[in-house]
């Protein structure tokens, strides 16, 4: 009985989504429409809530429930961030159904379970742990996809992503029941034994599979043909939510696995893992080169993105691992702005999602411009805006790992990156404005600004602090050696 | 020690500030007061820069000549080993000075040329000084690197911005190729720190890298700063980027952005990887002399004029590079004297085709002819940078050309007969530009009413005049402040190259 409550006051966090969730279907379901506006703004309440919950009670490492979950500063660097991402884009996303007045609060309520679904990811220990937290963030993700009913683009959307989820699913069942087969358990910490004395074929196919399924979450090619399509079809939003929140949260789960019952195998897996990056990387980028979409582009770009993160993951280094994880909060804060700037892209008859929409915008709307010109060139990773940082503690990793060639691949591939950032923001400074975009609201100006700011100025003091955590976060998996 | 304390940190960074100063005014004006903010904005920058440019003589007479260690150096920690740290010594001081002598001369020449965005303009332009200065002031690899390519995004709005009609191809041009040669560098950098240990600049100095290492280190750097110089044949980049950038953003280009490869040169690749640099010093020279002829004789056959200036830049850093990699006093010594001097008489030349351009909105020289019967304080300027450039006794162009030519000779004679030809050949482009646009008669029925020099312009171009004669008369002003650091810098190479000797002769 004391073990189960130590278990519950350790999920806090979790049960706080969950209980709230519960609570809000009830109160949407009675309260009806006029429910729904505070409804979602109370969901983001609550997962800021959640985060600070976590940040405060993430003092030692615990495993809970026989080792089927475990906490420790990995696990909280990914709550953090995979709510504080959530709550951002739900943020955006109330403001963004109110005017299209689709604002349901099945949508915040949505995102609880899809962040719930994510705590488990990045907390999972066993394979049956990591298995359900997958399908309910997914379960959750699909739905958001088809939100908007009357858009047949939403709709396939949604079911787009369906289906391949569900073949990715599939791939990491076989992979998942592989591994159990050859090592005879399920958790994490007894294949890693078993895995450390001589890994069999029949293992290794597991983890390659289970490799596949995962880098379907997180779009990475070539598992990345979904991604374009669903994130032009979704609604801006939840494409916002789809490229911050479930990335964070399959890289750390990656990054547990291959790290933790796998780390023995390295040799096995890096092949695997350099061949996506680098097919991440090229694909991403040239393909972004042709977009004119801008969400198109941005699902594009973040493919070439997790190329870059999974240099670091190749690595399989603790430096690798902190580099991973600085990258992907530098990912986190770009993306969430340019995502802010690109929900600002509606005129009086509606959202434009056209590159050529952005026409002469340094004229028309000169902070915005300048906000989204940080903003990429800090992706493009042109310093001293702090994505150049993410990029660099990458490359370090990489060549300390005696990776040197993938570095230099990766710093040429984004020299191609560099061409797709320059490309929108020569639209935005050289070419002659057209039609206005209505004034943006306070909360889409108050998270693109305050992500540039923090990407430039603002980095003196994020980076060291991004980077410390990161460390801390890495060095859970390797207490051990 | 030092009675100046965070100097270079103030000349560095005070040009930011007045862009910062120029943002605010323009964010927080009433509509009414655009226009005022708009008028006032180059008085702003050009205040800010003469500012910068007095910081700057004082640091100077700060320094001493006679040391060649780091001065005035800075120091904070920030955090996963980079450090902030700045300090100069001979040969960064003058190329800091050399940055704010040219900024407020930048910032008067395009008080009336630039009519669109002026605001923007100027503070593209500071943030440029800003980042400009920071390279020459890097005491830390890293810090050296952020700054170096920081540079490009003004100079890629600059360009693209207030360029000419073909601005955005040449934009695009200029940040990809110069980016592409410095990634590579980066992870040049990054090697380097984690084999050093350290990511700092006087300790890279004095370390020594295993002489295979040093091949692949000194290859990825010399991707980026031979891409900057711009050496031939990675110089294309820099015609279109002339072209068609403001008269302001050339004189930057050619003045200071292309020193930023040479200085990388001197700074990085000789001292740090000397084994690389004299087994490469062959390939050096090769290129060298290459781009003096034939970049020559391609700036003998353009018709636009800031393409002609272009290419004869492209061929003077040839004299440059063949100066660094002679790695002889004089060379050395000539190679920074001929950034310097080049970096004056390349900014007074593209000045002096922004005057007629802004008079007439074309460079083509077949536009022009006989202009000295209606500009005749003009041609006496044109006469004096022509003449500079060619490498005239008494200019400061002879004694670059002189050293570099002297440095070349004593290590290779036929490299000094190649490049002692290209000075002939310069001698036919610049005196070939000079007779078509000056002399012969006055045709084109446009040019009637063309007016002489203003005011403006006079203040611009004296202290050019006088700094090109000065230097030109008495050299020793620049190769004392030089010298002692150059002498520091040849003992590193020369116990560089003797501790590879007993082992097994020099590699390759």
């Amino acid at each position: 009985m004391a073990d189960l409550i130590v278990n519950l006051t350790a999920l806090a966090p979790e049960i706080i989504l969950v209980a709230a969730a519960l609570t809000f279907l009830l109160v949407g379901a009675f309260g009806g429409r006029k429910a729904s506006g505070p409804v979602v703004l109370a969901c983001v309440v609550v997962l800021f809530i959640a985060a600070g919950v976590v940040l405060t009670f993430s003092s030692e490492a615990k495993s809970l429930f026989d080792g089927a979950l475990v906490i420790d500063t990995l696990s909280s660097f990914g709550k953090v961030s995979a709510l504080i991402a959530a709550a951002f884009s739900l943020l955006l996303a109330h403001h963004y159904l109110k005017i299209e007045g689709r604002l349901t609060s099945e949508f915040g309520i949505l995102v609880l379970f899809a962040a719930l679904g994510m705590m488990i990811m990045v907390s999972a220990n066993d394979l049956l742990s990591m298995y359900i937290g997958i399908e309910m963030q997914s379960l959750a993700l699909y739905v958001l996809a088809a939100s908007n009913r009357d858009s047949l683009r939403s709709s396939e959307s949604g079911l787009k992503y369906f289906v391949l989820g569900a073949l990715s699913s599939g791939l990491l069942l076989y992979g998942a029941s592989l591994i159990y087969g050859f090592t005879g358990s399920l958790r994490f910490d007894a294949i890693a034994e078993v895995a450390a004395q001589s890994p069999s074929v029949g293992l290794v196919v597991g983890v390659v599979f289970l490799l596949c399924g995962l880098a379907f979450k997180i779009s990475a090619a070539p598992f990345h043909m979904w991604t374009p399509d669903v994130y032009e079809g979704a609604p801006t939003p939840v494409t916002t939510f789809f490229s911050l929140a479930p990335k964070i949260a399959a890289i750390v789960l990656i990054a547990r696995v291959l790290f933790g019952p796998f780390s023995q195998m390295v040799v096995d897996w890096q092949q695997v893992v350099i061949a996506i990056s680098v097919l991440s990387m090229c694909i991403g980028y040239l393909g972004a080169i042709m977009q004119t979409n801008i969400k198109r582009l941005m699902a594009y770009s973040s493919i070439a993105n997790m190329g870059y993160a999974l240099i670091a993951m190749a690595t399989g280094t603790e430096v690798g691992l902190s580099g991973l994880l600085f990258y992907m909060g530098l990912y986190l804060i770009s993306t969430l702005g340019i995502f802010a700037c690109i929900l600002a892209m509606r005129r009086a008859e509606g959202m434009v999602e056209q590159i050529d929409d952005l026409a002469g915008l340094s004229r028309s709307k000169p902070a915005l411009a300048l906000a989204l010109t940080a903003l990429l060139f800090s992706v493009a990773g042109i310093p001293p805006l702090a994505g150049f940082f993410g990029k660099y503690f990458v490359f370090l990793a990489a060549v300390d790992a005696n990776l040197t060639w993938l570095a230099v691949l990766g710093a040429v591939a984004s020299v191609v990156g560099a061409f797709v950032y320059l490309r929108l923001i020569k639209i935005i400074w050289f070419d002659q404005p057209g039609a206005e975009f209505v004034p943006m609201s306070k909360v889409q100006a108050g998270l693109a600004g305050g992500s540039a700011l923090l990407l430039l100025p603002g980095a003196i003091w994020l980076l060291p602090a991004l980077s410390s955590w990161a460390q801390i976060a890495a060095s859970s998996l390797f207490i051990n050696g | 020690m030092n009675d100046l304390p965070h100097i270079l940190s103030l000349i560095t960074f005070t040009p930011l500030i007045g862009a910062l100063l120029l943002l605010l005014f323009k964010s927080f004006a009433r509509a009414d007061d655009k226009a005022i903010v708009e008028k006032n904005a180059p008085v702003v920058a050009l205040v800010t820069s003469l500012f910068t440019l007095a910081l700057s003589i004082l640091a100077l007479v700060e320094f001493q000549p006679s040391d060649p260690s780091f001065q005035l150096v800075e120091e904070i920690s920030w955090f996963a080993g980079f450090n902030y740290r700045m300090g100069v010594d001979g040969i960064s001081i003058l190329l800091v000075v050399l940055t704010t002598f040219l900024m407020p001369l930048c910032f008067i020449a395009s008080m009336g040329a630039i009519k669109t965005r002026i605001t923007e303009y100027m503070i593209a332009f500071l943030v440029l000084e800003t980042l400009m200065i920071g390279v020459f002031c890097a005491l830390d690899i890293m810090l050296f690197y952020i700054f170096f390519e920081a540079g490009l995004i003004p100079m890629y709005l600059i360009i693209g911005v207030w360029g000419g009609a073909n601005r955005v191809y040449a934009a695009f041009k200029f940040f990809l190729y110069t980016l592409l040669g410095s990634v590579l560098m980066l992870i040049a950098v990054i090697t380097m720190i984690l084999v050093a240990g350290t990511s700092d600049i006087v300790t890279l100095l004095a370390y020594d890298f295993a002489p295979e290492l040093q091949t692949w280190l000194w290859l990825a750097f010399f991707a980026s700063f031979a891409v900057k110089m711009p050496m031939w044949p990675v110089h294309t980049w820099l015609p279109d980027a002339h072209v068609q950038a403001p008269t302001a953003g050339s004189v930057v280009l050619a003045g200071v952005l292309l020193k930023m490869g040479g200085y990388g040169f001197i700074r990085f690749s000789l001292p740090m990887f000397p084994l690389a640099s004299q087994y490469f010093a062959p390939l050096i020279f090769t290129l060298s002399v290459i781009a003096i002829i034939y970049t020559s004789l391609v700036a003998f056959r353009q018709t636009d004029m800031k393409k002609l200036i272009a290419y004869s830049s492209v061929a003077h850093m040839g004299f440059v590079t063949m100066g660094l990699f002679a790695m002889n006093l004089a060379g050395l010594q000539g190679a920074m004297f001929q950034m310097l001097s080049h970096g004056i008489i390349s900014g007074a030349l593209f000045l002096i085709v922004g005057v007629i351009y802004d008079r007439m909105h074309t460079r083509e020289i077949a536009e022009y002819g006989g202009l000295v019967q209606r500009m005749p304080i003009y041609a006496a300027i044109f006469m004096l940078f022509t003449m500079a450039n060619v490498g005239l006794p008494a200019t400061s162009g002879f004694i670059g050309e002189i050293l570099t030519l002297v440095g070349a000779f004593q290590a290779n004679t036929w490299v000094a007969f190649g490049a002692a030809t290209g000075v002939i050949l310069s001698a036919v482009y610049a005196l070939n530009l000079y007779r078509e646009v000056v002399y012969g008669e006055l045709t084109n029925p446009k040019l009637v009413a063309i007016t002489d020099v203003t005011r403006r312009e006079i203040v611009m171009f004296t202290p050019l005049v006088v700094a090109t004669l000065v230097f030109g008369i008495f050299p020793t002003l620049i190769t004392d402040i030089t010298g002692p650091s150059v002498e520091a810098l040849l003992e590193r190479i020369e116990a560089g190259l003797a501790l590879a000797a007993p082992v097994g002769g020099p590699i390759g």
